[in-house]
């Protein structure tokens, strides 16, 4: 398969992501759906390291892979300290800091 | 049979996440996204990226995974309104999607990579395996190895900051909380009873008095309990 049609599934993936980050009101499904546009940014780059020959694509991958599990410690962190304070499990509750 | 293999792939990773996206239940969700890492994993394996893929599995569909699935078992995984309460989000948030996906096409079409349109560079041997990561890892790239090993650090840190308990944050909702009386010995509580001793204490203190309140409880219901023992939580 040419590497075009691996940028079209990552493209597409990235957009149900994004939808999914704009639409629902769960922070733990918002947290789920910043995971799918990192794995669609994954996706194209380990499609541009196969493109190129070179190794560094999955590097940046790997990385990228690392970068996801912290921000799900603290994700997850935030979503527990939430529920122990009793707070609505919506973001458009959770609007104190809105400025 | 390679083209076979990526459109399984492709669309078992797409339906994971619109699963992810449409499915009510947060348990559902992390599911489906199981599911979408699966498949993601198997389009990996074609882009030759092996310990990428390997790693994908072990790490993500393993672990984090694992790690959502008891946050949704503790929070609670009810099922839950699909979209926002009011608001233009409900129909600009999926119009802004599709805005995105049809940009990320259309700058696909439009590129001046030639590669895009083939099939990759020439197949060397031992591309994407164990070895070359690795020995890129700890030569070319050690010093993002090295900063993502401080990142993880911090990260496990900052959860365990973020979620530990805090003294007196329960007791400040509002709410009908449940309080549990759980008797405990007599002098190994507070520090008004360990000031009341009149050397060695050989009285014990009236039953009532070796209550103390453990769970969350609402405000009002702390000051009712009086003799000011209740006041700083646990």
């Amino acid at each position: 398969m040419a590497i075009g049609w691996y940028l079209t599934v990552s493209a597409i993936i990235f957009a149900i992501g994004a939808i999914g980050v704009l639409v629902r009101p769960n922070p733990m499904v918002i947290l789920l759906c910043l995971e799918l546009m990192l794995n669609a940014a994954n996706l194209a780059l380990v499609a541009f390291s196969r493109m190129w020959g070179g190794e560094s694509g999955q590097i940046f991958a790997l990385i990228v892979m690392v970068v996801a599990a912290c921000e799900v410690t603290v994700g997850l962190g935030l979503i527990v300290a939430i529920y122990r304070r009793q707070l609505a499990m919506d973001v458009d509750e959770l609007s104190e800091l809105h400025g | 049979m390679s083209a076979v293999l990526f459109f399984i792939a492709a669309i078992g990773a797409i339906s994971g996440a619109i699963g992810v996206v449409m499915l009510r239940n947060p348990f559902y969700n992390v599911l489906a996204l199981v599911c979408h890492l699966v498949f993601l994993a198997a389009l990996f394996l074609l882009l030759r990226a092996e310990f990428v893929a390997a790693a994908q599995v072990v790490v993500y569909a393993g672990a984090v995974m694992v790690l959502y699935v008891f946050v949704v078992a503790y929070v609670g995984g009810a099922d839950e309104p699909l979209h926002r309460h009011g608001g233009a989000l409900k129909v600009l948030g999926p119009l802004f999607g599709a805005a995105v996906a049809v940009e990320l096409c259309i700058a696909m079409l439009g590129t001046a990579l030639k590669g895009v349109s083939s099939k990759g560079a020439p197949y060397i041997s031992g591309f994407g395996t164990p070895k070359h990561i690795g020995t890129l890892f700890l030569t070319t790239y050690l010093f993002p190895f090295e900063i993502a090993s401080l990142l993880l650090l911090v990260a496990a840190m900052g959860a365990v900051v973020l979620a530990r308990r805090r003294r007196g944050l329960e007791g400040t909702t509002e709410g009908e909380g449940l309080v549990i009386y759980v008797g405990r010995p007599a002098y190994t509580g507070t520090m008004h009873e360990t000031t009341g001793i009149e050397g060695g204490g050989g009285t014990t203190p009236e039953p009532e008095k070796q209550r103390e309140p453990i769970g969350s409880q609402t405000g009002g219901r702390a000051g009712q309990t009086g003799d000011g023992r209740s006041e700083g939580g646990w």
